[in-house]
């Protein structure tokens, strides 16, 4: 049933890099579509025009790394009736993740001058970490397809469209010969979320595994490959250590690299 | 004493977190803070340990508006330590995948952060409604951009396809010759935009600024060059910190950058326009003519202006590179790693981004050092509010926090780059 009003859109912005939200202004083909349909309501980084909430969906990039976002984020799960967690940094800690296995107060020490002007927790975690989350788009950075199926998905009251299966199954799909297999190039792509449409093997490069971890990935199985393609226990550890390094299966594999 | 205080939470359509303080007694301007509070991500301490190798992609992660900025300046530092140069068409595909980059972020900013200032909108979507063409136009430029991007790197935000030594694998003279018509196309839209900007109604203020750009005889400049300025600066890349400076202020997650003596400095557009003007092509110089721009700009609200000449030149210089394009015979060279260290500057959109690493014998970061455009602008932005608020003291306080932000924006600030959104606070007494 089409609603009497334009349903309100948010966009929230944590610790990230701004790639993901700025995959909605690359929708250069639908966004004055879009803007027809849904009132973005809340959008900072493109607009200074804010309306209040409650909002009908809200799309967080980033991932908790202060105090003070830990607190902003529950705030933000109050005002939104869906609240959809957008790339890496929401959806398992991102990058900077990689603070999650150091010491954090020397990582301060390292980048800053003035160590107590910076306050920062010691972890960088995702939004589930903390409040509800009632989807999580994959990637990093997002494919702008699958965010504007998941923003037309809620705004429709039905399930997103976006496969938990392998990086493989999009190499069949597009016709990409196996860079594993015919020129023994390592690659992620056996353990990895779909959703990118497996760029990586079509320029001849293994995938590194930036939409994080597919359902149930054989990890173990495929380090083994990679150690008799070549790879040494530290090139394992980073691999999975990477974009995705906070994501469970991904965090237990690296682990088992470490010396 | 009359008391007054202005907060405005967030400065928007900037990219990023941060905001203003201004601090005001018996209509005196005293203290001016671009307050940065984008949270810290530590990139140069958590690149230590890592491959060579993943530089670039870990550190376009800092910022998604200009990865090909990050991922290239990485690339040529790793080249710069180990002795090699990448040549040829290898080096003409860098620069076409550049020019994507700065078509891209730059209309990004003239169409959907930076015009509504001057015609009084919220938002490109609001703008869009009253002028539905000029929008629709900002779009296709934009989207040209981003072709380029796709057709070289894969995606549009962190592309995958640059490696140090090239790339992972090089397009087809038919692949690249897809993008003409569109780049024809946006080249025409480009100088329109010049054209439309060029009306725009521009405030009274000029500062005598100190310019930094990368400047080659032969280029306007993307990724090789030496690095100077209007005040005698001519300098290696590797000479970069001996003449600059960071210092970390308390009100920022950002350091900020000075040139020798503690002086401010400005990077980015104008820097890059003033100091190489004869470099653009003659197209892009007819357009910077026409629109009544002088050889050098002084004004920083009409970077908008050179922005969109800068939009006209990447346009005009990806088709030069197509139309000349002959594929490579391979499509890296070899580098084989070596200890050492490794320097290097590229012009991102907003102005000169630098790396340097310190790697050892296989290639492993020791340490990193990285400083963007935006920190380095952050003193030249202090001072602009510092001289532009006085001016405006008499106007209400929306009136003036929007000629605030408006004067913040000029320069594009990438704040996720500068590590690190914008919070107005007026303090008036």
């Amino acid at each position: 049933m089409k609603p009497a009003r334009k349903p309100k859109l948010a966009v929230w912005k944590f610790a990230s890099c701004d790639g993901c939200q700025l995959s909605l202004l690359d929708c250069e083909d639908e966004l004055l579509a879009l803007a027809q349909k849904i009132d973005i309501a809340n959008f900072m980084e493109a607009s200074s025009a804010v309306v209040r909430g409650p909002y009908d969906l809200s799309l967080v990039e980033g991932s908790i790394t202060t105090a003070h976002d830990a607190e902003r984020i529950h705030q933000v799960r109050r005002w939104s009736k869906f609240l959809v967690t957008i790339g890496a940094c929401a959806t398992a800690g991102g990058i900077q993740a990689l603070r999650n296995f150091k010491d954090v107060k020397e990582f301060v020490s390292i980048v800053y001058a003035r160590p107590e002007y910076i306050e920062t927790l010691n972890r960088s975690t995702p939004i589930s970490d903390h409040v509800r989350v009632d989807f999580e788009l994959r990637g990093c950075p997002i494919n702008k397809q699958q965010l504007v199926e998941v923003i037309s998905a809620f705004l429709n009251g039905r399930k997103p469209n976006t496969p938990p299966h392998s990086v493989c199954m999009e190499c069949k799909q597009r016709g990409t010969i196996c860079v594993m297999v015919a020129q023994g190039t390592p690659c992620l792509g056996p353990v990895t979320h779909a959703g990118c449409g497996a760029i990586c093997p079509s320029y001849a490069r293994g995938c590194y595994g930036c939409f994080g971890p597919m359902e149930s990935p054989n990890t173990e199985s495929l380090s083994r490959q990679w150690g008799e393609m070549g790879a040494t226990q530290s090139d394992l550890l980073r691999v999975f250590r990477s974009f995705n390094a906070g994501a469970e299966p991904f965090r237990k594999e690296s682990e088992a690299h470490e010396d | 004493m009359k008391t007054k205080t202005i907060k405005v939470d967030y400065l928007a359509r900037v990219e990023g977190e941060g905001g203003v303080y201004i601090k005001v007694r018996d209509n005196q301007v005293v203290d001016v803070k671009l307050k940065i509070f984008e949270p810290p991500r530590f990139f140069e301490a958590l690149l230590r340990g890592r491959s060579f190798a993943e530089a670039h992609d870990i550190t376009s992660r800092i910022c998604g508006i200009c990865p090909i900025a990050y991922q290239m300046s990485a690339v040529h530092a790793m080249e710069d330590a180990f002795g090699v140069q990448v040549d040829g068409q290898l080096r003409a595909l860098r620069r076409l995948i550049y020019c994507g980059e700065w078509i891209e972020s730059h209309t990004l900013h003239v169409y959907m952060l930076h015009a509504p200032d001057f015609l009084g909108y919220p938002d490109v979507i609001r703008m869009a409604k009253d002028h539905p063409a000029i929008v629709q136009r900002g779009l296709h430029l934009k989207k040209a951009g981003n072709a380029i991007v796709t057709l070289l790197g894969g995606r549009e935000i962190h592309p995958v396809n640059v490696r140090v030594g090239g790339f992972y694998r090089a397009p087809s003279r038919d692949q690249l010759a897809t993008l003409t018509e569109q780049l024809k196309a946006a080249r025409d839209a480009a100088w329109e935009t010049v054209r439309w900007t060029a009306a725009m109604p521009f405030p009274d203020f000029e500062r005598d600024y100190t310019f930094v750009a990368i400047h080659h005889p032969d280029e306007y400049p993307f990724n090789r060059g030496r690095l100077v300025s209007n005040t005698g600066l001519d300098i290696g890349v590797n000479e970069y910190e001996v003449n600059f400076t960071e210092e970390h202020v308390a009100h920022s997650n950002a350091l900020h950058s000075t040139l020798r003596q503690q002086r401010a400095y400005f990077v980015g557009p104008l820097a890059r326009y003033a100091l190489n003007f004869n470099q653009l092509s003659p197209l892009a110089r007819q357009a910077a003519m026409e629109a009544g721009l002088e050889r050098v700009c002084r004004n920083p609200f009409k970077s908008i202006i050179v922005r969109s000449v800068e939009i006209l030149y990447a346009c005009d210089e990806a088709l030069r590179i197509i139309e000349q394009y002959q594929p490579p015979e391979k499509a890296a060279i070899d580098v084989p790693p070596r200890e050492g260290t490794g320097y290097a500057c590229t012009e991102a959109p907003r102005g000169i981004l630098y790396h340097r690493y310190r790697l050892d014998k296989e290639g492993t970061i020791l340490d990193a050092k990285i400083v963007p455009p935006t920190s380095q602008n952050q003193k030249t932005i202090e001072q602009d509010l510092g001289e532009f608020v006085p001016k405006f003291l008499n106007l209400p306080d929306n009136d003036l926090r929007w000629r605030c932000e408006q004067a913040v924006r000029n320069y594009d600030p990438c704040i996720s780059c500068a590590t690190h959104y914008l919070r107005l606070e007026m303090d008036r007494a």
